[in-house]
């Protein structure tokens, strides 16, 4: 049963580093294969904040295949910055963004972004990592949980504005 | 919140069942471990049988053995086997229908869904992982 597992998911070399401007337009056409929507205004803006503004706290990571032209050229972002105080939180890490290729999930992409991110947090000096994730996304919901994260104190609240 | 004992015990037998997928254990291994009676658990082990989720291997030191997919089972698949966990589905009590009935329904409703949304993201596997880290907490303290 293992063999023929590993013969269906080909190994994948990868590395994970900094998002460059370059990467932008694979990012916008990997989020939206994932999420139906493109937003190349987002992540234009998000790029340009992270890379400007409090950039030793705000981290934007791609993990890129190895071996050239290997397609698609990006396998997965992540995104996350440390923030302190809001809701009456002392500073901690929030992962505001993951997403991954669709076709080269479970191999271990999605850990190395959350596990790199992770990093970098720890090393910015805080000791809690947090992120929001929609009831109903269970993919997201299972994969945080997986790797050791638990409800924290906090409650979404909310109201439409009539 | 509260889980009913068959879920509770549905659940205790599938973490040392995944934990040694390789492995067979007997009701009464099993039983043993979790101060219950193996007639229970046998009621328990049927359930689990019919949903796929573990198989009887028959003969000598026979027992079961997880056959399900430890990452894609979720504690919510395995408690909605027992019980049922959406208050919604209850048939109407008395004072449901009126505007303070539904209020409450509503409020009871929240507490469905974060349950359910809980439940549904825990994989057996990640189970096995808060067991697991319990565990060398627990080591550790004992040092």
């Amino acid at each position: 049963m293992e063999a023929k597992a590993q013969a269906r998911t080909p190994k994948l070399s990868f590395l994970v580093r900094p998002a460059r401007g370059s990467d932008i337009p694979h990012i916008i056409a990997l989020d939206k294969r994932v999420t139906g929507l493109a937003k190349p205004d987002y992540w234009h803006d998000v790029l340009r904040r992270f890379s400007e503004q409090r950039p030793h706290e705000r981290f934007f990571l791609v993990a890129e295949p190895h071996g050239p032209k290997i397609q698609p050229p990006i396998l997965g972002f992540i995104t996350g910055e440390v923030r302190a105080w809001e809701f009456g939180s002392a500073p901690c890490g929030w992962v505001s963004t993951l997403s991954v290729e669709p076709r080269a999930r479970l191999r271990g992409i999605g850990q190395a972004l959350f596990d790199a991110i992770s990093m970098e947090f720890k090393n910015t000096g805080v000791d809690k990592m947090r992120t929001m994730v929609a009831r109903d996304n269970r993919l997201h919901l299972m994969f945080f949980r997986s790797e050791g994260m638990m409800a924290g104190p906090y409650i979404q609240l909310e109201k439409e504005l009539e | 919140m509260k889980l009913q004992i068959s879920s509770r015990l549905a659940i205790f037998a599938l973490l040392e069942l995944a934990a040694r997928p390789d492995r067979q254990l007997s009701v009464a291994e099993v039983g043993k471990k979790y101060g219950v009676s193996g007639h229970h658990l046998a009621k328990v082990m049927n359930v689990l049988s019919r949903a796929g989720l573990v198989r009887s291997v028959r003969g000598a030191g026979g027992g079961y053995q997880f056959s399900g997919n430890a990452r894609r089972t979720t504690l919510f698949d395995v408690v909605q086997l027992f019980e049922n966990l959406n208050s919604g589905n209850a048939p109407f009590a008395a004072g449901d229908r009126t505007d303070a009935g539904r209020a409450l329904r509503e409020v009871i409703g929240e507490i469905d869904h974060i349950a359910q949304a809980t439940l549904g993201s825990i994989t057996i596997a990640t189970m096995l992982k808060l067991v697991d880290r319990r565990q060398t907490a627990g080591r550790r303290s004992a040092k």
